[in-house]
Formats: structure tokens, sequence, C-alpha cells
């Protein structure tokens, strides 16, 4: 049963669940996409996030227990609807070991609880891996889903999607960095994320995608529509690069050539929950397909 | 025809009353931080309540106007001079071509509205002109203003009376002690009984990290968590939550040591446990505290909370009324 709270009396929170998974995760964005179609007077804002979920309204419109019941009736339909979800998966290209993240880290190095390595050597050993390389085959080589966006500017994070056993731990910094480059694909508790913006951050620093995911100025090609990339729902896959197709990017990108890798999937959680890597193997078919 | 930017305070952006719809992606509602305050002083100029003006902490800057305008300041008590000449503030004044607008020491409070008669006309970003520097939005280039900037201004109504004011009794601002009001929730049931009770007991004081996105409190007792097994994703800290939205106003006390209030240009979600929200009809207040400022949390029920925002609602009619 979720737990209903008012924030205020503009907002209601709903927590799922205080744990992350793959369920919590789907409930709340059942119940955010049952409520946006619902279209209730007064409620201006529906944001899902991993566990959880937020809702802003006008109490001058809707009365804060009206509102309430009504989202209790939408979490007994989202309990019987179909755990299934039309979405995207996309290739989001990763330069691990990259020399502006390893700078940064270097440089915000007695924040950190391995002063004496880098984020990837400390989350490798922490994570029972023997070298880096396989630590960045176990990130990149099954898929995530993106459980949220926000914190700051378009920023998804994501969460992996293998059994929980198998999934990637790391703390956060000990102290947060004042500084974090642009891009950084970054780690802290089970989540992945990608800076969408320079600026501080706590994450573990893994590498840089030279995807543009944030653009206020809407000159990138695929971001003319929307400023922001990446949705809750969206399914990654990250594809390690090197330098040399890392620079060939950045340059396509800045010329208005780059376009992401998009197809159009549908997942379900049922199918996922039963074979989980038949099911990641099928996203795999689809994305790389043409 | 544009203002000219001749000096630019500390910190002067660009606000209207915001963008709010994309919190879902992260960005955030923006816009004034004390909302009524600029409604005033637009309604002054005879602007829509929401056009775009400047806000100014602490230090105005100075404009200089190549066209007859009217202006007003609205919300911290910022003297404003034209061509050196102190002029009330909450008050439509008239500003002629050439002439200059600029202020003198706060007295009170930390936001200065200032409206110009037209409105400033920059370039709205996702349907505002409100300034969120961290994702590069509005304002000029997305950023504060500068010496040097020009602002462009809208086509003014014609509306304003020179001379109007808005009666004292109506200007809405915090107490020197300061006391917020507060509705408990959201992550309340991680603190124990003793440390619900000595956040409403304790006084704090304003810390020096308080802008747009929050404002920082200290001074209060450290906070003790009800002891639990972490969940899942949550992180080791007793403060830690799985990664959740954060709703504007919401009180988070990182470590359970000092209570940080989001505000208008809030992060829209984390890791941390909130136990409250300050109610919607306090958050303009917010706005207008000093570093430093003595500080009372006081909790109350929705029905106060709702209540508070019919009074405040009651002020700006009174203000619509007093300067039409």
């Amino acid at each position: 049963m979720s737990r209903f709270t008012f924030g205020g009396d503009e907002h209601i929170f709903v927590e799922v669940d205080e744990a992350m998974s793959l369920e919590a995760f789907f409930t709340s964005l059942s119940m955010t996409n049952a409520l946006r179609a619902a279209r209730i007077d007064g409620v201006t804002e529906i944001c899902p996030a991993n566990a959880s979920f937020q809702i802003k309204f006008d109490p001058d419109i809707i009365h804060p227990d009206a509102l309430m019941d009504r989202l209790r009736l939408l979490e007994a339909e989202a309990e019987r609807a179909e755990a299934k979800l039309d979405t995207r998966i996309i290739e989001v290209p990763v330069f691990y070991r990259d020399p502006w993240t390893h700078e940064t880290l270097m440089r915000f190095r007695e924040r950190h609880q391995d002063p004496d390595g880098t984020d990837l050597e400390f989350a490798a050993r922490i994570n029972g891996y023997e070298t880096v390389d396989t630590f960045i085959a176990a990130h990149s080589e099954s898929p995530w889903f993106v459980s949220m966006v926000g914190f700051v500017s378009g920023l998804p994070f994501l969460y992996q999607m293998v059994d929980r056993s198998r999934q990637i731990q790391v703390p956060k910094y000990l102290r947060p960095r004042t500084d974090t480059p642009k891009q950084t694909v970054g780690y802290g508790g089970s989540f992945s994320c990608i800076y969408s913006v320079r600026g501080a951050g706590g994450y573990q620093m893994f590498g840089i995608t030279p995807m543009t995911i944030y653009d206020p100025r809407q000159i990138v090609p695929y971001l003319r529509d929307f400023v922001v990339f990446f949705r809750p729902g969206d399914i990654v896959k990250w594809c390690p690069i090197e330098r040399e197709q890392y620079d060939q990017m950045i340059g396509d990108v800045q010329a208005g050539r780059f376009e992401p890798r998009v197809r159009d999937v549908v997942f379900s959680l049922d199918d996922f929950n039963s074979d989980p890597d038949g099911t990641n193997a099928k996203l795999m078919e689809a994305l790389n397909a043409d | 025809m544009p203002i000219k930017v001749v000096t630019a305070g500390i910190m002067t952006t660009i606000q209207d009353l915001g963008r709010p719809g994309y919190y879902h992606l992260g960005i955030p509602m923006g816009g004034a931080m004390d909302r009524l305050a600029l409604r005033a002083a637009n309604l002054l100029v005879g602007n829509d309540e929401g056009a775009a003006g400047l806000e100014a902490v602490f230090v105005g800057p100075e404009l200089e106007f190549t066209e007859d305008s009217v202006v007003a300041v609205c919300g911290a008590e910022l003297p404003p001079r034209i061509d050196g000449e102190e002029q009330p503030t909450w008050t439509a004044l008239d500003v002629r071509e050439g002439q200059v607008l600029s202020f003198g020491f706060l007295r009170f409070g930390a936001r200065a509205y200032i409206a110009i008669s037209g409105g400033i006309n920059t370039p709205p970003a996702l349907g505002s002109r409100s300034t969120y520097p961290i994702g590069s939005l509005g304002g000029v280039d997305g950023r504060a203003v500068r010496p040097d900037d020009i602002l462009p201004l809208g086509q003014a109504s014609g509306g304003a009376k020179p001379g109007t004011s808005v009666p004292v009794a109506l200007r809405r601002l915090p107490g020197s002690d300061a006391e917020l009001r507060v509705l408990p929730g959201l992550y309340w049931h991680r603190i124990t009984e003793d440390s619900q009770n000595r956040f409403f007991d304790d006084t704090w004081k304003v810390a020096n990290e308080a802008d747009r996105m929050g404002y920082r409190f200290r001074g209060g007792q450290q906070l003790e968590f009800v002891p639990r097994k972490q969940p899942y994703s949550a992180g080791s800290n007793p403060s830690n939550i799985t990664d959740a939205c954060y709703p504007y106003g919401s009180i988070q006390v990182p470590n359970g040591a000092e209570p940080i209030v989001l505000h208008r240009d809030a992060v829209s979600g984390g890791g941390y446990f909130m136990l409250g929200t300050v109610i919607s009809a306090d958050m303009d207040l917010i706005g207008q505290l000093q570093p430093n400022t003595s500080t009372r949390f006081v909790k109350v029920d929705m029905d106060t909370a709702l209540a508070a925002r019919t009074i405040r609602a009651g002020i700006l009619d009174e203000i619509r009324q007093s300067t039409a």
C-alpha cells in the first residue's frame, strides 16, 4: 500500500515503497500516467520519481482532501493495470576513464573514500570486480531504466535492469564536489545518472558522454522540440567508446549531425521478472535492428 | 526604448511569475521569490501582474532610462533614488528620459522588485522570462543582469498613475523575528517525538546559504531519527531516503542538523528526508529574510493553511483595488 501525505497546501506526495525496485517504479509510473489521463481540474504538475511521486495542485480549484480521495481510487486502478509500457530504448555512448572527469576527480580527491585510487577503481573493488574493464562491462552490458528526471535541468537517474544481487552499489562522495563536467556519467547508491549541466555533485564519476541531453538554446536538432531529452520510463543502453569516437561524435554534435540511436519498444514487467536476461536480449535486438 | 544597466548590484535577475509545468523534468517554476511584491509593483506601473521585472537582492542596480517611464519598487525597503533624490517604495514614480534610477542602503527585507511600465521584454524561455541560471534559461542569455546590459521594454499600457501608493497595511513583510507556518508531513515520522517538538520550539537563524534555490537555517538542536534498517537504495545516513521529489517549501534536514527550505528555484528531488512544508501563504516571506534573522517554525494544520491562503489572496485583492 502506498503512503499518501501532504506537502503543504499545494502538494500531495505518494510513497509507493521506501525501497527502490522496478515494481515500485512501475506502480509510480502507472499511477502518474493514470492521473495525467484523468485530467483532474486543479492538478498542475505530475512528477514521477523512483519509488514515489508528487503532484502539485491549486487548492483554490480542488480541496486537498477531495484530491487525496481521487488519488486513492487511482491506486486501486493502477494495481489492476497491466505493467506494460510503450517506451523507447536509447543508445548512449560513454567514454569511460576520460581525461575530463579524471582531472575533476583528482581535484576533489580529499572528499573521496579512496584518495589513492580513481572513482572507477573504487567502484570496481567494492563491487567485487577484479579489473576496471570487467566493471565497465558490467555497467554497460545490461540496459537501464530512467526512473526519474530531475534534481536539475533534465538530469536522468537510471536503475539497472538486473537482479538486485547483481546491481552495482556505490556510495556517494564523502563530501559533495563543487564541480562536475557537463555530461558526466555518474553513480550513487544504486543509481547511475548523467549530469545535464556543469555543477556541484556527489556521485562517483565513471565517464562522459558526447551526447547533449539538455539544450536551453534548442540548437541541437534532436532537442528542437524540447530542451530536455530524457523522460521517465526511457530505457538506456550504455555503449563504451574510445577517444577517437568521442572526438568524432563531439564534432558531429557541434555540426548538428549527431542523431542518437532510438527505437520504440514495449516493455512488460511480467516478462522481465520471469526472464530478465531474455527480455534484455530482446530489447538489444530491437535497438540494433536495421 | 530600452533601459541600460549601469551597475548591477549583487544579484539582480529578471523575474516574472515563473514557468510552472516542467518540474517533472527538473526545471523549477522559478519566478519572483516574493510574488505578492512583484504583482504589486506591476499593478502600480499599469502592467499585467505577471510582467517581468527585476529582483534585486540586498543591493539595488543603477538603471539609465532612455524614455519616459513609470517605475515602482516593492518588497524590501530598498529606497529608490531618481537622479540621486530619494523616493518612496511601494509607489508609482515618474522617471524621465535620461534619468538614472539607483538605490540607497537596504533598511528591511532582502529582495526588492522593480517594475517598469511596459515590463521587461527579453525573450521568454519555456513561457517565462524568469532567470534560471543553473539551466541557462530566461533572463539575459540565461543569466543575471550585468553592467552594460540593455534591457528591452514592452509597450506601456498607459494605465499607470504616478503618485499612487500601496497602503502601508497591505505591504506584507516578515517581522524582525520571523515566523513561518509549517504543515508537518512527508517524512515527519522519521524523527522522534522529542525532535518533532524541538523543531518547533527552537529559535533558528537564517544562514548565509540562502538563495533562490533554498534557505538554510541553523542554531536549533540536532534532530534524532527513529531507528530503522535503511531501505534498499536509500543510502546509509538515517536522514537519507530513496531519491524522491521535493515539494516547493519542503524542509529537508541533511544529517538532522540544518533545515533547508526549498524555494522557487528548488532542485526537484534528491535523497534527503523532509519533515514538512512551509504553507503557500508564507512562501513570499522567506524571500524577504536576511541572513541571521531569528526564525520560528509554527506548526499548523491544513485548515489553517487554507485560511492563511485566503487571507493572502484578500490582501492581493485589496492591492488591486488600491492601485486601480
